[in-house]
């Protein structure tokens, strides 16, 4: 880790403090807290309607929280609007991949690199040499992760057409282009079969340790947070019910009891 | 996963294809032939030929600037003979009553329909699909009365309009004033075109592609859809009003009904003809919107509306997605 902030490298890159959310009288999250350090993998988990996709929308800022704050490096997200997150550091991938699916897999990456880099409708006709420099830049990060992700020989075909499992591997491409500190994964294991989550499991650990990012990872599927994350946050109700290393959290009684029903333990 | 990077070691060791993709001739090749053709087409036909040459190429400016909105933004408009009529105005204006250089009006009508179509563009963020066609119909319908209007009628002449003086070609170049402004039109068209392809293959022009093909996701990379979508509005009326001032100056004429849905309604055919999306089917646009009708009417004086109607269909049979698609199938047929 390069880049601390003033507080040092020991603090934690995101902090969740004390976070709910109602709609129209349902509580969706309930005064969730919780820490993410910096290089971390962590997994949010939950069963259905735990709360798991409202706490990942606040992070993006999809959702405002009714109250308590999120801090990123340690300042407030929530003055922010969305747009602003992937210039702060936050990336993200959707469940169920959501791309631009009539462009090529170079374009959606190019895309990615947005935040980062700057230019307007002027400079780009004009092709002014900082508009160029800016091209210049964004092809060869897109170059460099569409190789990274062995996306070659698709490189320049339009997404929609590509198998599944590859359409994730555009989505993380599009997500690494930015650049960002915190990668928000939401369900990435989602439609793909036993061997295929045993390979993402392995690529978003090595993506943590070559992109240096820390990675929040929701997910549904045990098997991939238990033997990829370091900390495991679990969610019921809204509420937060474990927190630990997985092997503290795959013991908790109250995990077991919302994964197996109210009478189970 | 198929096949994701296995290691360090491997991503290492595979050979590294080049970082910037290989630019492909073949387009600015058929660029530059088209162009030589463009130059030496008004020696060879009849000056009324050339007159409607300028018209297909002003038409097809107005369909390019709409195409940056629906083809490449994916925002929808049917108020684009607005725009026109605004650019069209201003140049006579300009013309006749400051005196100004018809060159120097052009620009003019540019930043004023951009900030027209930018100022409209912003309310019409809260409106998607069929809403923001029937707010942009509403446009439409409002302007030729607009101009009517008494208390503007000394700058726009109310009913009558206004007669625009056509000026002579320059530096005393052997050419009829015709052919003169078949030159301009086409140095024009060139700039306006080369300037659109230019920001489409950049990051702004991606930024708009990106919006169209789905919002949710540009917004998380750091896209300001608002400010993208209301200057794409923008941008899309400096081009249609661009094309506004030089109608006017090639006709040497405008009239409120000039500006009617009809002409909002033809630019939409245009697009729909040279394919929603791919910028050079404008020209396809402007041929359509000019010849057919004609056509349409030399077959039968009558019934010229439906006969036009029929060669419609009949083209959008036979080529669905536009010149566009039927020039990719042709293609594709060819590299088999």
């Amino acid at each position: 880790m390069t880049e601390v902030d003033a507080r040092g490298a020991s603090a934690p890159l995101l902090e969740v403090r004390d976070v709910a959310v109602r709609f129209d009288g349902i509580i969706a999250l309930d005064g969730v807290s919780f820490d993410i350090k910096r290089g971390q993998i962590l997994g949010l988990i939950g069963p259905n309607g735990a709360g798991k996709t409202t706490l990942f929308n606040c992070l993006s800022r999809l959702y405002t929280p009714t109250t308590g704050d999120v801090l990123f490096e340690g300042a407030s997200i929530l003055p922010r609007p969305a747009h602003e997150m992937a210039a702060l550091g936050i990336g993200r991938t959707f469940q169920n991949v959501s791309l631009f699916s009539r462009l090529t897999v170079r374009d959606n990456v190019l895309i990615g690199g947005h935040a980062h880099t700057t230019s307007n409708f002027l400079s780009d006709s004009l092709r002014t040499p900082s508009s160029r420099a800016t091209e210049r830049e964004l092809e060869e990060t897109a170059a460099d992760l569409i190789h990274y992700l062995e996306l070659d020989e698709v490189a320049d075909r339009p997404v929609a057409g590509l198998p599944f499992g590859w359409q994730k591997r555009v989505e993380l491409a599009r997500a690494l282009a930015a650049k960002p500190k915190l990668l928000l994964l939401d369900e990435p294991a989602a439609g793909l079969n036993h061997d295929e989550v045993h390979e993402l499991g392995r690529l978003i650990k090595q993506i943590r340790d070559d992109r240096h990012v820390t990675v929040l990872l929701v997910e549904h599927h045990m098997g991939l947070v238990m033997s990829i994350s370091e900390n495991v946050v679990a969610l019921n109700f809204g509420k937060k019910i474990a927190e630990g290393t997985p092997d503290i959290v795959r013991k908790d009684p109250e995990l077991i009891r919302a994964y197996l029903g109210g009478d189970a333990a | 996963m198929t096949e994701p990077a296995k290691s360090l070691d491997k991503v290492a060791m595979t050979p590294r294809p080049p970082a910037v993709r290989p630019k492909s001739a073949v387009g600015p090749i058929i660029f530059l032939v088209l162009l030589a053709i463009a130059i030496v087409l008004p020696f060879m036909v009849k000056g009324f030929v050339v007159f409607q040459l300028t018209q297909t190429m002003v038409y097809a400016m107005a369909i390019l600037g709409l195409n940056l909105l629906t083809g490449i933004n994916g925002q929808f408009s049917l108020g684009h003979s607005a725009f026109y009529a605004i650019g069209a105005y201003t140049a006579a204006i300009l013309i006749e009553q400051a005196g100004m250089n018809y060159a120097l009006t052009l620009p003019v009508a540019g930043v004023i329909c951009f900030v027209a179509g930018f100022l409209f563009g912003l309310p019409a963020l809260r409106l998607e699909g069929i809403y923001l066609a029937l707010a942009t119909f509403a446009l439409a319908s409002a302007t030729p009365q607009i101009l009517k209007l008494s208390p503007l009628e000394h700058f726009t002449g109310g009913v009558q309009g206004i007669v625009v003086t056509k000026p002579d070609a320059p530096f005393g170049l052997p050419l009829s004033g015709d052919q003169w402004l078949y030159f301009f039109t086409l140095a024009v068209g060139v700039v306006l075109y080369i300037l659109a392809r230019n920001l489409v293959n950049s990051r702004a022009g991606r930024a708009l592609l990106a919006i169209r093909d789905n919002p949710i996701a540009a917004r998380s990379m750091g896209i300001n859809s608002s400010l993208y979508k209301a200057s794409a509005f923008g941008l899309s009326a400096l081009y249609t009003g661009i094309a506004g001032a030089l109608g006017a100056i090639i006709v040497a004429f405008v009239a409120p009904d000039s500006f009617t849905l009809t002409l909002s309604i033809g630019l939409l055919v245009g697009l729909v003809i040279g394919g929603v999306g791919w910028l050079p089917g404008a020209l396809f646009g402007g041929a359509f919107l000019l010849f057919v009708p004609n056509i349409a009417e030399s077959v039968s004086k009558g019934l010229s509306g439906a006969v036009y109607g029929l060669l419609l269909i009949l083209v959008i049979y036979v080529m669905p997605s536009g010149a566009a698609g039927f020039l990719q199938a042709i293609v594709g047929r060819f590299k088999k």
